[in-house]
């Protein structure tokens, strides 16, 4: 039912259940607050958001009133609200001055700066100055861990911070202790935070109680170019705006995009910025007795390109690895198969993933936004708390708002929401898929079945057997429902995996995969970023090229090294673990001579003596674009219907019953940048100090 | 005055015998079957006619806030029952409570039974400990006579739980108590929704003071025209005054509503302290109000029409007597404090607006402020009062404005003295 109301004297209509705030902002009025946040709980407790509803002796909060609860006019006229009668004035003043009495005037020294909530507003609708003269109250900083600077003075007690913690992390470390003017934001035990989604809180904060303590004081909001990017450290591909001075990534923070991540994200995507600066290979090495040299462009391509010419195609191998863009794995490729090699693969994890299999067979075809949908969901060797901080918050959110059934198959962990667990391995798996486990009743039963396979069920010799069991879970459970709902989703974790198993960046003809390459057989290995890899099987008579960022365990085996470039440099196509691709942005350059990634591989083709037909990252584009033409729909999915998965269904096999093992085993070190981080490197050294007392107390 | 034979607390002082056996002794759970037997409408009917004003402060029609509660709902009904009395000034419910208990139980036998409630929770102050165990024993002795509990003899399945708070006054605010109830930190909730739509467990539930429930039996029992009978329109029946400071015997004395407040103090605590002459300033209706003068103290009757009038409020009945040898700066002063104090912090104006409140009555007790600063702090309560979440805000912010209103002389008398003084000694 639609409710009539006049915002300043503008007649309007909105729904039943929209707030008044909500209703006030559709009038076009402007209405400050702190405390309110759309995607938390409603508080109501700053008061800065009061109108006046003509009838109402007292002025009303805003966010807090729905437009239904409003009472009805005598005479059957729509509610008169008035967003800036002096009444509403004098309650903003009223409260912004209460808020600022016991606020340090410490603007100038404060990283909020610029960017504060309590400044603009202060500007807009404070009194423009100050009648307190008694002392202001001082407030003891909190320690919450690396990532969290507190300066408790400055809090104006919104409890974002709490309901964020509690409601969306699903931690329920912080809250709001005394009362009264006392009252303080703490954790419990002043220990740090340990959610992997603990940055957000920072974000959220309206003042400079909380600011980001790896880049305290390094530089002003003002300063800062902003790039609109996309994050690389897990699958998810959040999207996120690189903040640049100069030639460096100053801060990474999040975009709101509704179907991805919403505004989250993990701690490892926001705070891995310093390992850009760290580590990084900035100019073309090659190995002379044993050490490093520093080498020309000209030599190092040479060499890597006398030896590719020199090698049998069936002894030459590339693997590409987590951060690879599509447009380097798609020139790679194409310089490999015009020379006759057929050993690619971009599953360094052994993952049992195969694009012949269609598209369906690994993708999350539900989409991010469809986990809102779910109304049973079964995870089989995932941990997408680690494998996906962003995902296990929509997971939680689904949880939090509707009766959802949520199974476990693999090792027992906390998701951060209450979960049924079902059992360690395959055999588990099994019975749901014969119909002899309860939850396959459920499935059965929900409207929108989801079964969520992660890389812990498949990234193993007998995979693809249980990537068939979960196919048929789910035919079986969406049989005579909704064609269009697709429950089966693989969950990655690695940014590059999708767009090489779109690219068929997988074993040719003939081909040996990623533990083939990395064999005794091969001649030539060329690692396209790949580091998490085992190379100790590598002949030590092999050529081994490594096409990286970091000087990480690629390295180590190399021959040659050729500098490229991080996510934040160089504009390439990731798809998503949901098959949405989308572009990262250049946003600073490469370190000194390093380049970006498309160009090395192209230079180093014409030295082979294959050009590749590009010139530009334009017309690579186009001609990636005509053999997988899915990359070129960016920021969409497709419908990829249940049918899809019936030829993986088919396989049959049975796996062992060896329990599904976890992928991650520290989430803070997942990746050449993240393992150069020094605030990463201190998470992870809290997490495991805090997992040492944890078992010490047991 | 009110005659014996419209007593409803006859044991108010605890001079008879407060087990069950006295309470039905004294009429206590006579008939109550019969009313129940007349079905919930009825019971709301006659509340609704008696005229009953919520006994907890606010002044609410008893029987309207009844007849807000769902007739049908898949959720359970719960009346809980505020017995956190802790406003300043305020001593009723205890002797209720140690006295006259089952008053109360019969009355939350009916309540709940018109409200469709099977369960019932009374939440007790922190420091009302005796008041807790007598309480407690008299619910024992209603649910071994088979008068309560599962398969009454009433016909209506009714549970009654003591809860005992740890002593904070917000949880005295009905949507802290279900918080506090809930297990939760007692901070009021918004409304809406209203506790009668999402209360306790998130199910309707009614709250009401415990004097308000306890005269419930009597009501139906003696018929609502006798109750309407009493006092005055608007403002019917009986209510327990409570009398302290500088009168001659301060007490608890059951009254007629709109009883001339010089009446009061006259007939039950032998007067004020050397005198009407010597009254300074009268708070009719517990910390919270705006206190009255002397000048008005003498004509106002004690109800809610009445004392809303002047400005200042019946709240819980609780008068608080100042003599002229009150420094009356000093005593808003300490009520300042005590809201300061007891604020939950929830939200900025009454977080923030307490504490500078109260700092400034601080110095200005030692007129150590300039007079400006009167008109300061006037527009603070202003500040605070109606734009906060819960009433304590208000409350807050009230007996600062009586002061100002009536005493703005006294403080720029201090004011001129302390710069006197000062000015002198600078000038030594």
């Amino acid at each position: 039912m639609a409710k009539q109301l006049i915002v300043d004297g503008k007649p309007i209509e909105v729904e039943d259940g929209t707030t008044l705030m909500h209703a006030c902002e559709l009038a076009g009025a402007v209405i400050p607050r702190f405390c309110y946040h759309e995607r938390l709980s409603i508080a109501g407790n700053c008061r800065m958001c009061l109108v006046e509803v003509e009838g109402s002796p007292k002025p009303v909060a805003s966010c807090a009133m729905l437009v239904n609860d409003l009472p009805p006019n005598r005479d059957g006229s729509p509610k008169v609200v008035n967003t800036a009668s002096p009444m509403v004035k004098k309650a903003r003043e009223g409260v912004m001055e209460f808020l600022l009495i016991n606020h340090p005037l410490d603007c100038p020294i404060c990283d909020q700066g610029g960017e504060c909530d309590l400044q603009d507003q202060a500007m807009a609708f404070g009194m423009g100055g100050s009648r307190y003269t008694e002392n202001k109250r001082a407030v003891e900083e909190k320690h919450i861990g690396p990532l969290i600077k507190t300066m408790m003075t400055r809090c104006i007690h919104c409890t974002r911070c709490v309901r964020y913690m509690t409601e969306v992390a699903g931690v329920e470390e912080l809250g709001l202790i005394g009362r009264g003017e006392d009252a303080e934001i703490t954790t419990y035990l002043e220990q740090g935070i340990l959610s992997e989604m603990s940055a957000n809180a920072v974000d959220l904060c309206p003042v400079g109680a909380l600011t980001h303590r790896p880049w305290a004081f390094a530089a002003r909001p003002w300063e800062m170019e902003t790039f609109e990017t996309i994050d690389v450290m897990d699958a998810v591909g959040s999207s996120i705006s690189a903040d640049v001075r100069g030639a460096a990534v100053m801060r990474i923070l999040p975009r709101n995009n509704d179907a991805v991540n919403e505004e989250w994200i993990s701690d490892k995507t926001r705070h891995v910025a310093d390992g850009l600066k760290t580590q990084r290979l900035d100019q073309p090495y090659i190995r002379k007795n044993g050490r490093f040299e520093p080498a020309s462009w000209d030599e190092a391509l040479g060499l890597v390109a006398a030896k590719l010419k020199a090698a049998p195609a069936e002894k030459i191998g590339a693997i590409a690895g987590d951060l690879a863009g599509a447009e380097e794995m798609f020139a790679l490729k194409d310089l490999l198969t015009r020379l006759g090699a057929t050993s690619l693969d971009c599953r360094q994890a052994g993952d049992k993933l195969d694009p012949k299999l269609g598209r369906a067979s690994y993708l999350f075809n539900s989409g991010i936004e469809g986990i809102e949908e779910a109304d049973a969901i079964l995870i089989v060797g995932a941990n997408p708390r680690l494998e996906a901080a962003v995902l296990n918050s929509r997971i939680r959110k689904r949880w939090r708002s509707a009766p959802t059934k949520i199974a476990l198959v693999g090792t027992k962990v906390d998701l951060a929401y209450p979960y049924e667990y079902l059992g360690a391995g395959p055999d588990t798996l099994a019975e749901i898929a014969n119909g002899k486990h309860p939850f396959a009743e459920v499935l059965k039963a929900a409207s929108k079945p989801m079964v969520i396979v992660g890389q812990g069920a498949f990234a193993r010799a007998d995979g693809l057997a249980a990537l068939s069991l979960a196919a048929r879970i789910v035919l079986a459970a969406s049989a005579g429902k909704d064609a269009a709902w697709n429950g089966f989703n693989v969950l990655h974790t690695a940014a590059a995996r999708v767009a090489g198993l779109d690219l068929g960046f997988v074993p040719g003809k003939g081909g040996k995969d990623a533990a083939g390459i990395l064999g005794p057989d091969s001649e030539f290995v060329y690692l396209l970023g790949a580091d998490e890899c085992d190379l100790s099987k590598v002949s030590p008579s092999a050529f081994v090229v490594y096409q990286g960022t970091h000087g990480d365990k690629g390295t180590e085996r190399a021959d040659v090294i050729l500098p490229g470039a991080a996510y934040t440099e160089k504009s390439a196509t990731f798809v998503n673990t949901e098959g949405r691709a989308q572009q990262t942005l250049k946003a600073v350059f490469p370190p000194g001579d390093a380049k970006e990634d498309w160009t090395i591989i192209r230079a180093l083709s014409e030295r082979a003596g294959t050009k590749l037909p590009y010139d530009s990252l334009k017309e690579l584009r186009a001609a990636m674009y005509r053999t997988s033409p899915q990359l070129a729909a960016l920021d969409t999915i497709e419908v990829r219907a249940v049918s899809g998965l019936e030829t993986l269904a088919k396989l049959g096999a049975q796996p062992s019953s060896a329990p599904f093992a976890p992928v991650i085993a520290d989430f803070y070190m997942t990746n050449p940048i993240a393992r150069s981080s020094a605030v990463m490197a201190g998470m992870s050294a809290l997490r495991a100090s805090h997992q040492q007392k944890l078992s010490a107390a047991e | 005055m009110l005659h014996d034979r419209d007593r409803i607390f006859r044991n108010i002082y605890g001079l008879h015998d407060v087990s069950l056996k006295g309470a039905m002794s004294r009429g206590v759970w006579d008939g109550t079957k019969f009313f129940i037997d007349k079905g919930h409408d009825y019971i709301i009917d006659e509340v609704k006619k008696s005229g009953l004003r919520g006994r907890g402060g606010a002044g609410f029609p008893t029987g309207l806030k009844w007849s807000f509660m769902p007739k049908a709902d898949v959720r359970p009904s719960y009346l809980v029952i505020n017995a956190d009395e802790s406003e300043p000034g305020s001593c009723k419910d205890r002797e209720i409570l140690r006295h006259d208990a089952h008053l109360m139980i019969e009355g939350a036998l009916l309540a709940s039974f018109a409200m469709r409630a099977h369960t019932c929770y009374v939440y007790v102050r922190g420091e009302y400990i005796r008041e807790r165990e007598a309480l407690q024993r008299a619910i024992d002795e209603a649910y071994d006579a088979k008068l309560i509990g599962k398969n009454n003899v009433h016909g209506w399945d009714f549970d009654i739980f003591v809860h005992h708070g740890a002593g904070a006054y917000i949880c005295g605010e009905e949507t802290a108590m279900l918080e506090s109830l809930e297990g939760k930190k007692g901070q009021p909730r918004l409304k809406p929704p209203f506790p009668a739509n999402v209360g306790l467990y998130g199910a309707p539930t009614t709250i009401n003071n415990v004097e308000s429930i306890a005269v419930a039996g009597e009501i139906l029992r003696r018929g609502s025209a006798w109750f309407a009978a009493l006092g005055k329109p608007n403002n019917t029946g009986t209510k327990l005054f409570q009398i302290s400071g500088h009168v001659e015997r301060p007490c608890v004395v059951e009254e007629e509503m709109g009883i001339p407040l010089k009446e009061l103090i006259d007939r039950h605590c032998g007067g004020i302290r050397g005198g009407w002459d010597n009254l300074l300033a009268v708070i009719p209706g517990g910390s919270s109000v705006r206190c009255i003068t002397a000048e008005q103290a003498e004509a106002v009757t004690m109800d809610f029409d009445a004392l809303g009038k002047l400005g200042s409020g019946l709240g819980t009945a609780a008068v608080i007597v100042m003599d002229k040898s009150t420094d009356i700066i000093g005593a808003i002063r300490r009520i300042a404090y005590f809201y300061k104090h007891e604020s939950c912090g929830q939200c900025t104006p009454c977080r923030e607006g307490t504490g500078w409140m109260w700092r400034v009555l601080e110095r200005m007790e030692r007129g150590e402020a300039e007079k400006r600063e009167i008109d300061l702090l006037f527009d603070v309560t202003k500040q605070v009062e109606g734009h906060t979440i819960c009433a304590l805000g208000d409350a807050a912010a009230w007996p600062v404005q009586g002061l100002i209103n009536n005493f703005r002389s006294v403080i720029e008398a201090r004011i001129d003295d302390y710069q006197a003084k000062h000015s002198r000694m600078a000038a030594e």
